[in-house]
């Protein structure tokens, strides 16, 4: 075993490109949970858009044009979502999983012919003489823009929710639909552009693995990010800058676990390949057990069905 | 304009008819999804439903099949049922699955090459104790720490796969299978080999068990103090717990029942149909059994007809791919839209629909 093949370099900067997909599909989750919705279908959204971004910049040969296509899948996809439990008022947790286990099928059902297939290559961005600065050059300016998109979707999402007058009223939905719904807000509207956006952003991140961190297409290739991506929305306390913190932890253990397999660790690699859901797991435990849901900052009327009587 | 209005009961006739409904829109919609790959949407949806059952040359091999895949789904949907009904949700069924194959397995194998019937009833017991444990998980670090068990169960499923893999062509390894991976193969094992009961049904125990689970979910549910309790803190959390319901203890007992009945499955499983613990022995049966448990409207008998249409689509959808060229993912994609159109049109069962114009100025 040789750790001192680990490049610190190396690892920082490939921890932001493991840590980006679960960075989108985070922050889109949490924008959906913050306007009181609990959307269980980020995997199926997230795989969705993986499929749906491959195959577009396969054909087109254009990543950009991918990478819509998959904001575009994914927020189809959370779109039926939204009907069924906002205009049919189903059950969110019974919706969100067959959100998720339709768009296993769906993507593995348009995905056939496309397995085993490079994708056109998303170009790292040129920022000039400041990404040949020694580790920092690599580290925090070698990457491509999704990369930036999503750091600049963090503060976006920040300022949205705390300095906005729509941050407010999607906050505001979150907390007490009826007292939203007195106020003269639009609940459902709110929370289905909400889940529009969740869908949208989830099927960035699956377009990420997709077009750049893997870069193949598999079936169930997402392996339990886009429940990761959950569990990273409770590790934040529903904040922007938990989001980031929880996302590229995630990342590094994931990196890490990976460059201890190359380096030949004495321990069998399925355990290192388990070792991110423990650790999810166990970061879970410790949040869940500093206090109630509530006071760690979930919003009020999470996961509750919203029917308006008059 | 179209409006909802709430029932101030549940309709009785809608609840029955919701999954009828539910099940003919899915056909309607999966006709046109067969018709968009280009396929012709009668033929395949009569080699999915009627073919398998009643065509004189496929119908000998498949009709057992029918109780070999619903045994799984309705053991495991009959136990996440118990859950579900009282908002216990547990959705890492197909994690107690492996686990319960696993250890299960583990035990005959450390008495091989004993040749003791008792070494049967000893790994189901094992798989049952599994299923178990692997639930008990997510059970103690909700009822101790307050962590989400929809979250904890689920990413369970990963670690438990990955155990597998590592188990596969590891611990359990056939040491006779020249090096290929996987275990040895219990079927041709009589001490422990779940065979078919009676030639050409598809009848093992785990199809034996499956049913005795239904009539003890019913009796419990319907019975017995502890099933009312279950539906209590389901539909009514705060009246539960004015009436003595312990929450932490109903969340022990719901994950723990469907926990052991999935390792149940699991162990029924790796005993017969599939053989050996190989490192794709799990195809999903705990994902399908959600939906088999919400198409039964998590109602024991419901839920075993249910298992039975659902097995019905994955040999269907066998017989399909394989004579019309259908992709087996285009049925993993029909059966989640049976579950979409199943809960979406639930809301007649709680909902009256009201039509014409809304009274202004209330």
């Amino acid at each position: 075993m040789d750790l001192s093949a680990i490049s610190a370099t190396l690892l920082v900067a490939s921890l932001m490109v493991a840590a980006t997909p679960i960075l989108l599909a985070a922050l889109g989750e949490l924008i959906v949970e913050k306007a009181g919705v609990l959307n269980l279908g980020v995997e199926g959204m997230m795989i969705t858009g993986a499929i749906c971004g491959f195959a577009t910049a396969v054909e087109t040969g254009n990543p950009v044009l991918g990478f819509a296509a998959a904001a575009l899948g994914g927020a189809m996809l959370s779109l039926v979502f939204g009907v069924l439990t906002q205009i049919f008022l189903s059950n969110q947790v019974a919706t969100g999983l067959a959100l998720t286990l339709f768009g296993l099928g769906l993507s593995s059902l348009l995905g056939q012919g496309y397995v085993g297939i490079k994708p056109p290559s998303t170009a790292r961005l040129d920022l000039g003489p400041l990404s040949d600065l020694p580790f920092v050059g690599r580290v925090v300016f070698g990457h491509d823009w999704v990369v930036y998109l999503s750091l600049f979707l963090v503060v976006a999402t920040w300022y949205f929710l705390r300095r906005t007058r729509a941050g407010l009223k999607l906050r505001a939905v979150g907390e007490s639909h009826h007292a939203a719904h007195a106020l003269g807000l639009k609940v459902r509207a709110v929370r289905l552009c909400a889940i529009a956006f969740g869908g949208a952003m989830a099927g960035l991140g699956g377009a990420y693995l997709s077009l750049v961190r893997v870069p193949q297409w598999t079936e169930g290739m997402t392996a339990g990010a886009g429940w990761i991506a959950l569990a990273i929305v409770v590790f934040s306390s529903w904040r922007p800058g938990g989001v980031l913190l929880g996302a590229y932890l995630f990342g590094g253990v994931t990196v890490l676990q990976l460059n201890l397999q190359a380096a030949g660790v004495a321990l069998p690699v399925e355990y290192l390949s388990m070792s991110p859901y423990l650790i999810t797991i166990a970061v879970l435990v410790v949040m869940s057990a500093r206090g109630s849901k509530r006071s760690l900052g979930a919003p009020a009327d999470l996961g509750k069905q919203f029917h308006a009587t008059h | 304009m179209i409006g909802l209005e709430k029932r101030p009961t549940p309709s009785r006739a809608w609840s029955y008819a919701t999954p009828f409904l539910a099940v003919a829109l899915t056909v309607i919609a999966g006709g046109l999804m067969f018709a968009a790959l280009g396929k012709d949407p009668v033929a395949a949806i009569r080699t999915i439903f009627y073919d398998p059952l009643f065509d004189p040359q496929f119908a000998a091999y498949s009709r057992p099949q029918l109780l070999v895949k619903a045994g799984p789904l309705i053991l495991i949907a009959t136990g996440l049922a118990l859950g579900f009904r009282a908002g216990v949700w547990n959705i890492g069924a197909e994690g107690q699955y492996i686990i319960g194959a696993l250890t299960g397995a583990a035990v005959g194998l450390a008495l091989y090459p004993a040749e003791t019937r008792a070494i049967f009833p000893l790994m189901v017991l094992a798989g049952a104790l599994g299923g178990w444990v692997w639930a008990m998980i997510p059970a103690i670090l909700k009822t101790r720490f307050n962590t989400n068990e929809i979250l904890v169960s689920l990413l369970l499923v990963y670690v438990a796969e990955n155990l597998l893999a590592s188990m596969a062509v590891g611990r359990l390894r056939n040491p006779e299978g020249g090096g290929f991976p996987g275990s040895r193969n219990l079927s041709q094992w009589d001490a422990a080999k779940n065979p078919e009961l009676v030639a050409g049904t598809g009848m093992h125990w785990g199809v034996v068990a499956a049913f005795i689970a239904v009539i003890f979910a019913y009796i419990l549910l319907n019975r017995h103090l502890a099933g009312f309790h279950i539906k209590l803190a389901g539909q009514a959390p705060r009246a539960a717990r004015f009436a003595g319901v312990n929450p932490a203890r109903l969340v022990v007992f719901c994950l723990g029942m469907s926990g052991a009945l999935a390792g149940l499955a699991g162990i029924f499983e790796v005993t017969g149909p599939a053989g050996q613990i190989s490192i794709d022995f799990n195809v999903g049966y705990g994902f399908t059994a959600i939906i088999v448990a919400f198409l039964g409207r998590l109602h024991p008998v419901g839920i075993a007809l249910a298992g039975l249409l659902m097995a019905l689509t994955y040999i269907g959808g066998e017989l399909a791919s394989f004579m019309l060229g259908i992709p087996a993912a285009a049925i993993q994609a029909f059966q989640g839209m049976l579950l979409f159109f199943l809960l979406a049109v639930d809301v007649l069962t709680n909902y009256r629909i009201r039509l014409g114009h809304r009274e202004v100025a209330r």
